[in-house]
């Protein structure tokens, strides 16, 4: 009655330890086929192993490489089941992410068997410029962030009457905390390729280049394997038309997010942007024209050819349509993958679905470095792009960080400053120079050594910042700060004021207390003490300490307690 | 330089291969060294100066030999909230490294990443392409104490 296991072998799981479990089910399971499967947007549960019988399918959670667990999943008991919290159920709408961890992601007749390709057949039969009609009117706006329409792009590019164009498929997902594209790339690369070659065939493009970020090898093995595929099947013939794909990794540096600079990097260059127009579309890679969508752009297009525009246009709100992928993770419970309807309020993600409890959530930081954080009381705002843009932040690639109450807001806005400042190409002065000043500034203020001037330095620099620099990556840097400063002024004004970080984050303004009379002088934090801060009578120097906390967490009686600086407890 | 002929070999000439070739360069090497450069400048006909300066511009290329064990502290927006601050104080403290260093015997180069990917998992860091995710400190001490003892060093061969 069991038909067949699936372990979900997609990073998270493997960094979970699912790379075991899978060798040893694979090795100790004779009776039923044992199969590696991408994600399944659980990733608070992993490893997670998916039971397949006769009746319907039953999940295990946190599963382990040994036979005592193997047994209990064969017989399917009830330990370690995984149930699906119900409120996730509700609030989740599943069109784009639908085969993920449901398949193998390196099989194409699992794909075929499902929907594979049937979108790019019936793509076929159609015209061109009516594959761009059902685009446009499904309302798509790219998925990479900054929300230009879908269709108009494909429009421009194939209004270009030359014999050579370009696609590129931008995999670059180097904004901290989102991972939506790699678990598309590792768990159904074939419905991202399709979408792809449909795009090909609307705008008569003859080549296909994916640039992957260089951090995500299974991504890149994947798809690897399934353009091998392709060509064995001879789907990349479009009409008569051979068209090549081409996969290139990236070397890490975030600004190749960035079209123009993207397309140098491709072309073996130091990746700068540089100033629009010429559009991509008009001259990109080696001159040729190109276009370029986000990964998950292209994973929602087979959907609309299957559909048809105007019912993916149904879902969503006036200006925002179709579905959006956030990666949860940060202060809540259920961290992972979510697929949920444009028009969802944050605070439903938040709290239902995330599960994250409301008393201790004091911000979302939404769209990465270049995004801004809401503080909670907004929560009941409707996710689309331009809701989010008037509250300062974007909806970037889909990270979604959950900060809780025991956060300090300064530390996080000087944390994505400090991303960026190093991420800068160094092109535009503003970027490369007021990044850096601003940086100093808000380190000043975290030393406890700032005054009230300077915020009105950082909105000032900032502003101009975002005025004077040539791409998204400088024009959205001062975003954190602006945010943070816009809703949690008074978190800045106690570390200059009171030389207080209410949370007890930040170490110049912290000091280590150990509380004698509760003390069972077991000696466990002096051995720990890596810089022998702790007399033998157990007295801490907090001239000599680094403030690592490893006496904190090392303590068995949690007498040992970060403290405000001066003495004061609490 | 005649050990990385046969791995340029299978590249052709255009200038566009030129990131592609640093990164099968840095793979059968561990880095990129001087006499490197003016192999890979020399297969492509550019001045060594303009791979140096493509190279320089990406966080993914090294001028120094590695130790053999690198350590990745993923620094992402949610390991950092969860505390990756700390971790990366903790291992300065255990093997007294920092970003961008290798220990005196070669054995860990430590350094600071952008986001990983796994930030569900989040504290997590990557060694040698193998990822450690929900850390404190105990468990990071396990971690790298498999890695400080030579014989276990089977243990630690990447199988993402």
């Amino acid at each position: 009655m069991i038909k067949r296991l699936k372990i979900g072998i997609g990073s998270c799981g493997l960094a979970a330890g699912a790379g075991e479990v899978f060798d040893f089910f694979k090795n100790n399971v004779q009776q039923v086929e044992v199969v590696g499967v991408g994600c399944i947007g659980h990733c608070y549960a992993e490893p997670i192993i998916e039971v397949e019988t006769e009746k319907g399918s039953v999940f295990y959670q946190k599963a382990q490489p040994t036979t005592a667990f193997l047994e209990k999943v064969i017989n399917l008991h009830e330990y370690s089941r995984l149930i699906f919290p119900e409120e996730r159920n509700k609030y989740e709408l599943v069109k784009v992410t639908k085969l993920m961890g449901r398949i193998n992601p390196v099989s194409i007749d699992e794909y075929l068997a499902q929907v594979g390709y049937q979108a790019l057949s019936k793509a076929l039969s159609m015209s061109a410029t009516d594959i761009i009609k059902e685009v446009k009117q499904s309302g798509l706006r790219g998925r990479g962030g900054a929300g230009f329409s879908t269709g108009t792009k494909w429009e421009l590019l194939h209004s270009k009457s030359v014999k050579e164009k370009v696609i590129i498929c931008n995999a670059d997902e180097g904004d901290p905390g989102a991972f939506m594209d790699r678990s598309l790339m590792e768990s159904i690369p074939h419905q991202i390729l399709e979408g792809m070659l449909i795009a090909a065939y609307a705008t008569g493009a003859t080549q296909l280049l994916i640039y992957c970020r260089a951090e995500y090898p299974l991504a890149v093995r994947h798809l690897k394997k399934a353009i091998s595929q392709i060509i064995a099947r001879k789907l990349n013939n479009l009409n008569g038309y051979e068209i090549s794909i081409k996969i290139k990794e990236g070397a890490g540096a975030f600004v190749c997010g960035e079209e123009t600079a993207m397309i140098h990097s491709l072309e073996g260059k130091r990746g700068t942007p540089r100033f629009r127009p010429p559009y991509p579309t008009d001259y990109g890679y080696k001159g040729l024209p190109t276009m370029i969508n986000n990964v998950e752009t292209f994973a929602n297009i087979p959907i609309i050819i299957n559909e048809g525009g105007r019912e993916f246009a149904r879902i969503g709100t006036s200006k925002s349509k179709g579905t959006k992928i956030f990666a949860l993770a940060g202060d809540l419970k259920y961290t992972g993958l979510v697929e949920v309807p444009m028009g969802i309020t944050l605070g439903e993600i938040v709290y239902q679905i995330g599960g994250a409890e409301k008393e201790q959530v004091k911000a979302v930081q939404i769209g990465g470095p270049s995004g801004g954080c809401i503080p909670a009381e907004f929560f009941d705002v409707q996710i689309d792009y331009d809701s989010l843009k008037s509250l300062g932040a974007i909806m970037g690639s889909g990270g979604l960080i959950v900060i809780g109450q025991d956060r300090c807001m300064v530390e996080t806005a000087r944390y994505f400053l400090d991303f960026t400042t190093r991420e800068s190409c160094g092109k535009c002065t503003f970027c490369r120079i007021g990044t850096k000043r601003m940086l100093e500034r808000i380190e000043k203020i975290i030393r406890g050594q700032g005054e009230l001037d300077d915020l009105n330095f950082l909105e000032d620099l900032g502003q101009k910042t975002t005025k004077a620099s040539l791409c998204g990556l400088g024009q959205s840097a001062p975003n954190p700060i602006l945010t943070t400063l816009r809703y949690f002024r008074t978190e800045y004004e106690n570390h200059i004021v009171k030389k207080q970080c209410q949370v007890l984050v930040c170490n110049a303004l912290v000091e280590i207390y150990l509380d004698q009379e509760k003390c069972i002088e077991c000696g466990l934090c002096i051995k720990t003490c890596p810089v022998n801060a702790i007399s033998d009578d157990y007295v801490i120097d907090n001239e000599i300490c680094t403030r690592c906390n490893s006496c904190v967490e090392v303590c068995p009686k949690k007498v040992i307690t970060r403290i405000h600086g001066g003495g004061v407890r609490g | 330089m005649s050990t990385i002929k046969p791995v340029l070999a299978q590249l052709d000439k255009d200038r566009s291969n030129l990131i592609r070739a640093l990164q099968l360069v840095q793979e059968e090497e561990g880095y990129l060294s001087d006499q490197n450069i003016r192999g890979i400048a020399e297969y492509f006909a550019i001045p060594p100066v303009e791979v140096e300066g493509v190279l320089s511009f990406y966080t993914q290329f090294r001028r120094t030999r590695p130790g053999k064990y690198i350590i990745s502290i993923c620094d992402g927006t949610a390991c950092h909230i969860k505390g990756s601050k700390l971790i990366a104080t903790w291992i300065a403290d255990e093997l007294n490294i920092h970003h961008g260093e290798t220990d005196s015997q070669g054995l860990f180069t430590l350094k600071t990443v952008a986001c990983l990917g796994c930030c569900s998992l989040a504290p997590v860091i990557n060694i040698n392409g193998k990822i450690f995710g929900n850390l404190n400190r105990k468990k990071l001490m396990k971690v790298l104490k498999t890695y400080q003892q030579p014989a276990r060093s089977g243990s630690s061969d990447s199988n993402d």
